[in-house]
């Protein structure tokens, strides 16, 4: 556990002090600096929120964007609902996967890259559409898939 | 055409997310109003007046809801479903990302007329930019005395929190919505008892969709006359419209309720794709049936849609042009249900797959002419079997396109694979 999980699981119980409301933003903040929630960090969160480790992992395992596998530097989502199918995101998945030599779910093994499908992001307007650690990109046709991969974005 | 907006009337004034840009174009005005001119229960009374219905799908009466809170002293809550993820619809994306301090009036309003003293956005945890955005404004709108303790100097106080979902569509539901905001798994709760009653930690709870609360400011300034002299007597004033898919201009348009379907694809969104006829279109996101190209002259309210076998819904308008294959797209949406099913109840967990499965054989070829049958079978046993509306809504494309488009499916299965040798998306079209 590090020092500041305990300052920030403080700050998490002020700003959201009933039920577990706590728990969610904690896991945010932790995973923004980890890049995922190992069984160790899940643990510890389980310590800090005073619950019960099998409650805190069942939370994560409940909602897409806790990840609990290391990810790449760069988390890539692309948008693989319909708007964006009827622009051409299969291909750019295509073209992602075969840049990066995985298929989607993978990271690459320099642990630079992750490529996940997303549901709808609501962005249709700019289908097709991608998010490089959930800032949005787009539209990206199939042929800048190069590009999107170079993109500057915040952690 | 003229297109006058509302809601999205500063789409183009820079830095509008500002607060001292958006005080300069009227921004809070509308609060300080509030608070010297009327009493709570005026409020909630010229909301009803109005005639305005929430935005979040189920067009149901914003005023008549704020009335069902029982008087019986406990803590109100007021919570904004900001975790829009319905296929085909971003409007409340453009509303948090480029106007937040627009909602955060809307709630400080909503909240005062409700007499809620403590307010929730829960925003989709994908909006990681409007999550940003939200949450400085909260905090300007707390330093200039607009949140917090005895709002401008008056007896009224109101605490606003912004909350992060993590990748859940069923977190849209108003119950789940509350599960997760207590920080639990996102599995709907049984009703009754309604959130009215007991909502956010058992208190008495109002949640509303993120445009619902956006037409506030509007309302007290312009006031009930002015929405109801737009769209119909049922379905008064303004929606904003999502319309994606194939369009020359797709994009967020606010239209008086009851222009015409065809109106908004071609005057607003640009008409098809040059050369392209519409083959169907999906009017209010991806939980509702079909309108075909005969009914394009459906007016946008929210009766006359029903009266034409669909729902206007969350407004997200997909438009479908002769290059579409029906299968395929109705396959990936039905493929959308099967990944965010919370698997609480057994039809729909079960039945999302086993649909989604069939829709896929039959696309790439594999599949029996007694697929089809089979289809219809398992929809017939999601039907109103299911433990919140998420099963019946995957259930609203498949079914109307069986309906209309039954030939392309058994073209697909007699040819074993489609006819228009189509991929979602073809080369010709960029
Ligand atoms: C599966 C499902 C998903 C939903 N998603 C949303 C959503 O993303 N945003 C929203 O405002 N309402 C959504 N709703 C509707 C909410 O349950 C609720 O009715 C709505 O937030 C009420 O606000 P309103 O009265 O202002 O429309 C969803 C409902 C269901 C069944
Ligand atoms: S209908 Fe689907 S989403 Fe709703 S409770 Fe049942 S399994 Fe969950
Ligand atoms: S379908 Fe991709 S953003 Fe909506």
């Amino acid at each position: 556990m590090k020092p500041e999980w305990q300052v920030w699981a403080k700050e998490a119980k002020e700003e959201f002090p009933r039920a577990n409301s706590a728990l969610m933003p904690l896991l945010h903040r932790i995973q923004l600096e980890e890049g995922w929630l190992s069984d160790a960090t899940i643990a510890d969160v389980a310590q800090l929120m005073g619950l019960p480790v099998q409650y805190v992992e069942s939370v994560v395992s409940f909602y897409s964007l806790f990840h609990q596998q290391p990810m790449g530097k760069k988390v890539v989502h692309v948008c693989v609902g319909l708007s964006c199918a009827l622009a051409g995101s299969d291909e750019l998945m295509h073209h992602l996967e075969q840049r990066l030599g995985i298929k989607e779910g993978q990271s690459t093994a320099d642990g630079a890259y992750t490529l996940l499908e997303a549901e709808c992001l609501a962005a249709c307007d700019k289908a097709p559409v991608a998010q490089v650690n959930l800032r949005y990109v787009g539209p990206v046709s199939p042929d800048d898939a190069t590009q999107l991969l170079s993109e500057e974005v915040t952690s | 055409m003229s297109i006058r907006h509302y809601l999205l009337r500063n789409r183009d004034v820079r830095n509008i997310d500002q607060i001292d840009v958006y005080e300069a174009h009227e921004g809070y005005v509308a609060l300080r109003q509030t608070l010297k001119e009327y009493q709570p229960d005026e409020l909630v009374a010229m909301v009803k007046k109005s005639g305005l219905r929430g935005r979040g799908g189920a067009g149901f009466p914003t005023g008549m809801k704020w009335g069902f809170l029982p008087n019986d002293g406990r803590t109100r809550y007021l919570v904004v479903n900001s975790d829009e993820a319905e296929p085909g619809t971003f409007k409340d994306r453009e509303l948090i990302e480029e106007n937040p301090h627009q909602l955060v009036e809307g709630i400080i309003i909503s909240s005062y007329a409700t007499r809620a003293s403590e307010a929730y956005i829960y925003c989709r945890g994908e909006f990681r930019r409007g999550a940003e955005q939200l949450r400085r404004a909260v905090q300007e709108a707390y330093d200039h005395g607009y949140l917090g303790k005895h709002i401008l100097g008056t007896e009224f106080s109101l605490d606003l929190k912004v909350y992060r979902g993590a990748g859940a569509y069923i977190c849209g539901e108003e119950s789940a919505l509350l599960e997760s905001l207590e920080g639990k798994r996102g599995n709907p709760r049984l009703k009754p008892p309604f959130p009215a009653v007991a909502g956010l930690y058992g208190g008495p709870t109002v949640v509303n969709n993120v445009e619902t609360i956006c037409n506030l400011p509007p309302l007290v300034t312009y006031g009930p006359e002015w929405y109801t002299s737009m769209g119909t007597e049922k379905s008064p004033g303004l929606k904003i419209m999502s319309v994606s898919g194939r369009v020359r201009r797709p994009g967020n348009y606010e239209i008086p309720l009851a222009t015409p379907l065809r109106t908004l694809i071609e005057e607003y969104a640009g008409g098809p794709i040059p050369g392209r006829t519409i083959k169907a279109v999906i009017p209010g996101g991806s939980s509702v049936p079909l309108l075909m190209p005969n009914q394009l002259d459906t007016p946008l309210d929210y009766e006359s849609v029903i009266k034409a076998g669909s729902m206007l819904g969350s407004g997200g308008c997909i438009v479908l042009d002769d290059q579409v294959c029906i299968v395929g797209a109705t396959a990936r949406l039905v493929r959308f249900y099967r990944e965010e099913s919370c698997g609480k109840c057994t039809p729909c967990r079960e039945g999302t797959y086993w649909m989604t499965d069939v829709l896929e054989r039959v696309e790439h070829g594999m599949g029996q002419n007694s697929d089809l049958d089979l289809l219809s079978d398992v929809a017939d046993n999601i039907a109103g079997k299911c433990f919140c509306p998420l099963g019946d809504a995957s259930l609203g494309v498949l079914v109307s396109a069986l309906k209309h488009f039954r030939h392309e499916f058994e073209a697909h299965v007699a040819g074993h694979g489609c006819p228009m040798g189509a991929r979602l998306y073809d080369t010709v079209n960029h």
